[in-house]
C-alpha cells in the first residue's frame, strides 16, 4: 500500500491550487486525475478572467493552468494521470485504477476536487448526432482544434452558454441563436454584449421543442414559453442549424463523497446536493476536504481560493503550519473571496455557502 | 434603440445614458476618451488598476461598476485590451470633416489591415455602413486581444461597436 | 472542420498525420488525437446504432463520460472514441448495438 500525507482527487483549478498550497508548506502530495491531461476545464477557458489582480484577472484560463502545473512540478507534487479514484473508505483508504491496474492508497488527508458534470434537458431528437454538451463544443474547438459544426444553436444563456457561443464565433462557426427558458439572460451582460454585437440574437423565454434530422441534426424548432414555463401554441420558430449545444447548468460530482459517508445538503443555487463543509473546507468526515465545483457550482476563481484554503488547512492539520500563520493566511483568502461572492451574480452563492458552513455546526 | 439588455444582450441608448462610464459629448469633441460600457455589478477591476491617470474608479467593492472621470482621461488606450468583458472603447470626435475614430477590441482572425474598408456593426450586430480601418494594434502585452481603430462619420461614434470584414 | 488559425491559441500542436480505416474506408487523422476528433474533422458524426431501436448516436460529452461515442476499434467493442488516442493503422468500425460478440479479451 502506498502512503501519502495528502491525496488530491482531481487536477483542476481547485485540486492544483490545494496541492500547490500544501506542498509549499512541506506536505507530500499526490494528485490523481482520470484524464490524460491535467488542468480540468482550465485549458478550455481561453477568455480573460474577471476579478482583480489577486484573482489573476486579465489572465486567460489556459495560462493560469500552465502556471499552476509548473508550480506543482517545481514543488515536487506528484500528478498521476489516467488515474481513476474508484472509492474512498475509512481512515483515508482509497482504490485507484491507474491504467489497467488497481492500487490501494492511504492518504492522511484527502481532498476531493472532482468538479461537476453537465446537466441535460431531454427533447424530441436530443439523441441525434449533432446534439452536444457545451463543454464538448469547448473541448473540440479549444483543445483539439476542430469546429463542432458550422451553424450552432446554444440552449442556455448562463455564463457557459454565452462564453462558449463567443468561443464558437472565434472558432469560425456561426451562432444562429442563444435561447433560454428564463426571461432574462443568465450570464454576465458584457459576455452577452460581446456576441450580440457580432449579430447573435437572443431568444429569452424560449425553449427547444425538437431537433430535426434523420441521422444527424438538420435543424431545430424553438418555442416561446409563458411565465409558468408552458409552451405558447403558435410561437414555433425554425432554426437552421447542424449543431445544438446544451448549456443548462452543472451538477456537482459528489459520488465519492457520498460513498465515504459525508453529510450532504440540498442547495439548489449551488447546483443540487452538495457536501456540508466548514470554513476550512473540511467535510463532516474528519480528514476529507472539498474544494471547487464539487462543493457547489461557482467559477474557476472561487475554486482556486477554496483549493488554497483546503491546502492551508491540510498543511496546518498535519503540523506543517502553526495556528497563527494558518489563521492569517486563511483569512486573507477568505477576504479575497468576498468580492467574488457579491453583486447580483455572486451574492446568492455567498449566502448559500454561509448556509452550508452553518450546517456543520448542528 | 429602446430595449432591455437583459433580454436582447446589448445595451440600449437609454440604458447607456444611465451609465457612469460614458463621457459627455463635449468631452468627446475634445479628443480621445474612454467609453466604459459596463453597467453591471460583476466582480472585476482591471480597468481601474490599469489606468495610470486615475480616470477610472471601481473602489474597494470590486462589484461596483466603473466610473469614468472624463476630465482626467487622456485617451491612452491602455484599458481597451485589458477589459476581460471587452466593454471599453476609445472614441475621438475631434477629427476634421465631422469624422470620428472608434477603437475596439478584436479577438478574431484574420485581422483587418490598415486602410481596409470593413462593415461597421452596431451593438445589435446590425450593419450601419462602411468604415475604413485606420490602425490595428497588436502587441505581446495585449495577450492576443488586438484592437482595431476605424474612422466613421461622427454620428456613428456612439453606435458602431464591431466590424465585419468584407473578404 | 479543422481550425487553421485560432485567434487566441494560434496553431494546434498535433502529432504526425496517420492513416486509419473507418468502416473499410481509408481516412486521415493526427496521431494521439482522440479517434472521434479525427472522424468529426472528416464529417463523420454517427458512431454507433443502439441495440433495441437501431438509432444513431454520436459524440456528446467529448470527455469520456457519457459513452455515447463508443465504437469497435481493432475488433474491441465499447471503446470511448472521444478519449481513445488515434494510432496509425487503426481499424475503426461503427458499432451495432453491443458490438461483435466474443471479441472482448
Amino acid at each position: 500500500m502506498l502512503r501519502y500525507e495528502m491525496v488530491c482527487v482531481g487536477a483542476g483549478p481547485a485540486g492544483l491550487a490545494a496541492a500547490v498550497e500544501a506542498a509549499k508548506n512541506g506536505v507530500q502530495v499526490v494528485v490523481y486525475d482520470e484524464n490524460d491531461r491535467p488542468g480540468g476545464q482550465l485549458f478550455k477557458q481561453i477568455h480573460k478572467f474577471f476579478g482583480s489582480k489577486e484573482h489573476r484577472a486579465m489572465e486567460r484560463g489556459f495560462n493560469i493552468g500552465s502556471s499552476f502545473l509548473n508550480e506543482a512540478r517545481e514543488l515536487g507534487v506528484e500528478v498521476s494521470l489516467n488515474s481513476v479514484v474508484l472509492g474512498i473508505y475509512e481512515n483515508g483508504a482509497l482504490n485507484v485504477m491507474i491504467g489497467d491496474r488497481i492500487e490501494n492508497i492511504r492518504g492522511q488527508k484527502v481532498l476531493v476536487a472532482t468538479g461537476a458534470s453537465e446537466n441535460m434537458i431531454p427533447f424530441p431528437g436530443w439523441t441525434l448526432p449533432g446534439v452536444i454538451g457545451a463543454g464538448a463544443a469547448q473541448t473540440m474547438a479549444n483543445i483539439h482544434g476542430i469546429r463542432p459544426g458550422s451553424s450552432i444553436l446554444m440552449v442556455g444563456s448562463g455564463n457557459v452558454g454565452v462564453i462558449v457561443s463567443y468561443q464558437m464565433l472565434q472558432a469560425g462557426c456561426r451562432v444562429a441563436a442563444v435561447i433560454d427558458a428564463a426571461p432574462k439572460i443568465g450570464g454576465y451582460a458584457v459576455h452577452a454584449a460581446k456576441i450580440a454585437r457580432f449579430g447573435v440574437p437572443f431568444f429569452m423565454s424560449h425553449t427547444i421543442k425538437a431537433a430535426h434530422g434523420k441521422d444527424r441534426v438538420e435543424g431545430a424548432t424553438i418555442i416561446e414559453v409563458d411565465e409558468n414555463w408552458n409552451p405558447i401554441a403558435g410561437t414555433d420558430k425554425q432554426v437552421d442549424v447542424d449543431t445544438i449545444c446544451i448549456a443548462v447548468g452543472l451538477n456537482p460530482m459528489t459520488q465519492l463523497l457520498r460513498m465515504a459517508g459525508c453529510k450532504t445538503v440540498y442547495v439548489p443555487v449551488l447546483g443540487g446536493r452538495v457536501p456540508a463543509h466548514d470554513l476550512d473546507q473540511e467535510t463532516s468526515i474528519k480528514g476529507i476536504y472539498v474544494a471547487g465545483d464539487v462543493s457547489g457550482i461557482e467559477e474557476a476563481s472561487t475554486a482556486i481560493i477554496e483549493g488554497r484554503i483546503a491546502g492551508l488547512a491540510i498543511a496546518h492539520s498535519l503540523g506543517y503550519l502553526d495556528e497563527q500563520s494558518f489563521i492569517g493566511q486563511r483569512n486573507e483568502q477568505l477576504k479575497s473571496m468576498v468580492g467574488l461572492r457579491s453583486g447580483s451574480h455572486g451574492e446568492s452563492r455567498g449566502k448559500a455557502k454561509a448556509y452550508l458552513n452553518a450546517t456543520m455546526k448542528r | 434603440m429602446a430595449g432591455d439588455s437583459s433580454k436582447t444582450g446589448f445595451l440600449s441608448d437609454e440604458e447607456l445614458d444611465k451609465g457612469l462610464g460614458i463621457p459627455s459629448e463635449a468631452r468627446r469633441r475634445k479628443g480621445a476618451v474612454a467609453v466604459l460600457e459596463c453597467l453591471e455589478d460583476i466582480p472585476c477591476n482591471p480597468c481601474e488598476a490599469s489606468c495610470k491617470v486615475g480616470a477610472i474608479e471601481v473602489g474597494e467593492d470590486i462589484t461596483t461598476p466603473p466610473r469614468l472621470y472624463e476630465d482626467k482621461c487622456v485617451g491612452c488606450r491602455t484599458c481597451v485590451p485589458i477589459c476581460p468583458g471587452q466593454a471599453i472603447f476609445i472614441i475621438d470626435e475631434s477629427l476634421p470633416d465631422d469624422n470620428a475614430t472608434i477603437e475596439m477590441p478584436y479577438e478574431y482572425r484574420p485581422l483587418p489591415e490598415e486602410g481596409e474598408v470593413v462593415v461597421a456593426l452596431d451593438r445589435a450586430g446590425k450593419e450601419i455602413g462602411e468604415a475604413t480601418v485606420s490602425a490595428v494594434r497588436k502587441t505581446k502585452k495585449m495577450d492576443q486581444t488586438a484592437t482595431v481603430i476605424i474612422e466613421v462619420p461622427r454620428e456613428w461614434s456612439m453606435k458602431a461597436r464591431a466590424i465585419r470584414l468584407k473578404r | 472542420m479543422r481550425i487553421e488559425q485560432h485567434p487566441i491559441l494560434g496553431e494546434f500542436e498535433k502529432g504526425p498525420q496517420v492513416q486509419f480505416t473507418f468502416d473499410g474506408k481509408t481516412m486521415q487523422g493526427f496521431e494521439g488525437e482522440p479517434i472521434a476528433i479525427a472522424l468529426r474533422s472528416s464529417g463523420v458524426l454517427i458512431h454507433r446504432y443502439t441495440a433495441r431501436k437501431n438509432e444513431p448516436r454520436g459524440m456528446f460529452c467529448a470527455i469520456g463520460r457519457c459513452t455515447d461515442c463508443i465504437m469497435v476499434v481493432n475488433g474491441m467493442p465499447n471503446i470511448r472514441t472521444c478519449v481513445e488516442p488515434l494510432k496509425a493503422g487503426m481499424v475503426v468500425q461503427t458499432q451495432k448495438g453491443k458490438g461483435p460478440a466474443g471479441s472482448s479479451e
